[in-house]
């Protein structure tokens, strides 16, 4: 069976700093990571080719230095990575990320399963993967806890919430794997050196047949209209001072005064 | 995507409601508060749409909770959530009836949901939004949402499709006071739904085994963050939240320390609280924690660090070590409760 598994090359946003001068985010030096459930995702993919023959391809769109999340693939045991870089494909909001994913999908041809990350670190929206099923007319099962196939048939558990379901669709579907499920395996370092000396074609808009109005920035129906800095400034702040049994004696006094004790 | 729609047909605000055995989500009720305000910022009706069994009473509920309308899908096949159903019989009614604006709770349903349904209608979607408004000299309805990890908030709009969709994190919105004499209009759908033209089947489903807790529902909450310590200064700390008859809420290092379970984190990555009290213990304050609870009515915190940001959002702030602090105010209680 053929898996296509999509990933996205990701600022590591729990390294960010702030200039204290201008309280501004300092985006310079942030280093780019896979996004960590993206790697579920692959792990999820090797295990199923494991059990059941195949290839994974895994697929990646953004700017050229995607190129390195590509290749820690191919360490990790991927058969091929395919990378879609473009200065066509530049803001593209999750719908016009999923319609160029769909192409390149498209153009890749046979596969039984795509599988995605949860939701990426940086955007958080989980949107990508539900409206890649979409385009491609294919049934989604997200949340998925664990993955069984079986006479061209795939079984997930899912997590719904605070449901525990266990779903069954025709393939080829799409799958987005939970953060706690398919804990990615460490890349053994023959294969890292192997990965160096592989090929990973760089696809373009010319390389994909679609709609050239669909892509990037003007392609994406949302628009950023203003980023700006939370702030939070409630109002003044009123410091109870003195030693613990003051405070505490002041903190109780603040509840009776509200009613909430 | 090149838009070719009159977005001028375009009329009124939706909301999609979430139900589980005839209950509303809370989530769909609290953006029923906030479609209420969107409807009439617009001058339009506003719209729940129910799916489900047998949900009759639910709908009214709907009306007495803000809505003028509720169109209703009630089938057997309704009962539990399916991607494909629900997806075929929403985009079907917004094709044919044309709301500027639907709105989507971003629960794990909303959020496989909206994303389908907005690729389908050719729709923007903004997801996991912390505040939605309308730009009033443009007729635009504008979303806000944490980006960059939560480092940064983004104001979006969707200025050329129709419908403009968000989904909205649960508890972000207040929710609305019910009033059982409002009265509005029920519209059923007539359905015919077939099984086995479901291509995904639920085999099947049953609650999980997770504890339980909804620190969305508590009024009071203690939470605990990094500089809290240890695991010792964590168990003063439920002590203080069970004497104030509360729940213990947490940061997102607590609960990687093991303190705490997922489901008591707040924050971007959490879950969105509005207490009445929330007391926070070691908490620095960084934005991926206090964007789930900057909008608690009262906030008490307190920390080592007199430069901590947390105090920029606090009503009051105590100065002082959490283990000392703590623990006198659990004996100032005591000596008051006897």
């Amino acid at each position: 069976m053929n898996i296509i598994v999509c990933i996205k090359q990701v600022p590591d946003v729990t390294e960010v700093s702030w200039d204290p001068e201008t309280g501004s985010l300092i985006r310079k030096g942030i280093p780019s990571i896979i996004n960590p459930n993206d790697k579920n995702a692959i792990e999820a993919a090797l295990q199923l080719r494991e059990m059941n023959g195949g290839e994974v391809i895994v697929i990646s769109m953004g700017p050229s230095q995607v190129e390195e999340a590509l290749r820690e693939t191919l360490g990790m045991g991927v058969d091929r990575a395919i990378q879609l870089t473009s200065r066509e494909f530049a803001g593209s909001d999750t719908w016009a990320t999923a319609y160029t994913l769909g192409l390149a999908v498209k153009k890749i041809g046979q596969y039984d399963l795509i599988i995605c990350g949860k939701e990426a670190i940086d955007g958080m929206t989980a949107q990508v993967g539900p409206q890649l099923a979409e385009y491609l007319a294919i049934p989604q099962l997200t949340y998925v806890m664990h993955i069984e196939v079986k006479d061209n048939k795939v079984r997930v558990k899912q997590r719904l919430g605070d449901l525990d379901r266990l779903l069954e669709a025709p393939m080829p579907a799409l799958i987005t794997v939970e953060r706690e499920a398919y804990q990615p395996r460490v890349a053994p370092m023959d294969s890292i050196l192997e990965a160096y000396g592989k090929e990973i074609p760089v696809w373009k808009p010319e390389d994909l047949s679609g709609n050239m109005e669909n892509l990037g920035l003007k392609g994406s129906p949302t628009k950023l209209r203003k980023v700006y800095t939370p702030k939070l400034i409630k109002g003044k702040v009123e410091m109870l001072e003195g030693g613990p049994e003051d405070v505490a004696r002041q903190f109780i006094g603040k509840l009776k005064e509200k009613y909430i004790i | 995507m090149a838009s070719k729609i009159d977005i001028s047909e375009y009329r009124g605000v939706w909301v999609f409601v979430e139900q589980t055995e005839g209950a509303p989500a809370r989530v769909s009720l609290e953006l029923l508060g906030k479609g209420r305000e969107l409807a009439e910022k617009l001058g339009v009706v506003l719209t729940a749409f129910l799916l489900g069994e047998s949900v009759e009473d639910t709908a009214k509920e709907l009306i007495f909770f803000g809505a003028d309308e509720v169109i209703v899908a009630d089938h057997p096949l309704l009962k539990d959530y399916r991607t494909e159903l629900y997806t075929d019989i929403i985009s079907e009614q917004v094709m044919a009836r044309k709301p500027e604006v639907l709105i989507v709770g971003a629960s794990p349903i909303g959020r496989d949901l909206a994303p389908r349904l907005s690729f389908r209608l050719n729709a923007g979607c903004t997801a996991d939004c912390t505040g939605l408004d309308i730009d009033e000299e443009n007729r635009l309805f504008v979303s806000t949402r944490p980006a960059f990890g939560g480092n940064v908030m983004a104001t979006i709009i969707c200025p050329e499709h129709r419908p403009q969709m968000s989904t909205v994190r649960p508890g972000v919105m207040a929710l609305p006071e019910k009033d059982d004499k409002r009265e509005g209009q029920i519209i059923d759908l007539e359905l015919q739904l077939d099984e086995d033209a479901c291509k995904v089947k639920i085999l099947e489903s049953v609650k999980g085994a997770s504890e339980g807790v909804n620190i969305q529902d508590a009024e009071r909450i203690v939470a605990v963050g990094m500089g809290a310590g240890d695991k010792e200064t964590f168990d003063m700390i439920k002590e203080l939240a069970e004497l104030l008859d509360g729940e213990v809420g947490a940061t997102r290092f607590a609960v990687e320390a093991g303190w705490v379970s997922h489901d008591r984190q707040i924050g971007q990555t959490g879950k969105t609280v509005r207490p009445e009290l929330y007391v926070g213990c070691g908490i620095s304050g960084a934005v991926q924690h206090t964007a789930g609870m900057s909008a608690s009515k009262t906030i008490i915190a307190i920390n080592k660090d007199p430069n901590a940001e947390v105090f920029k959002i606090a009503d009051y702030g105590i100065v002082g070590d959490v283990r000392k602090v703590v623990p006198a105010i659990i004996s100032e209680l005591k000596n008051q409760m006897t």
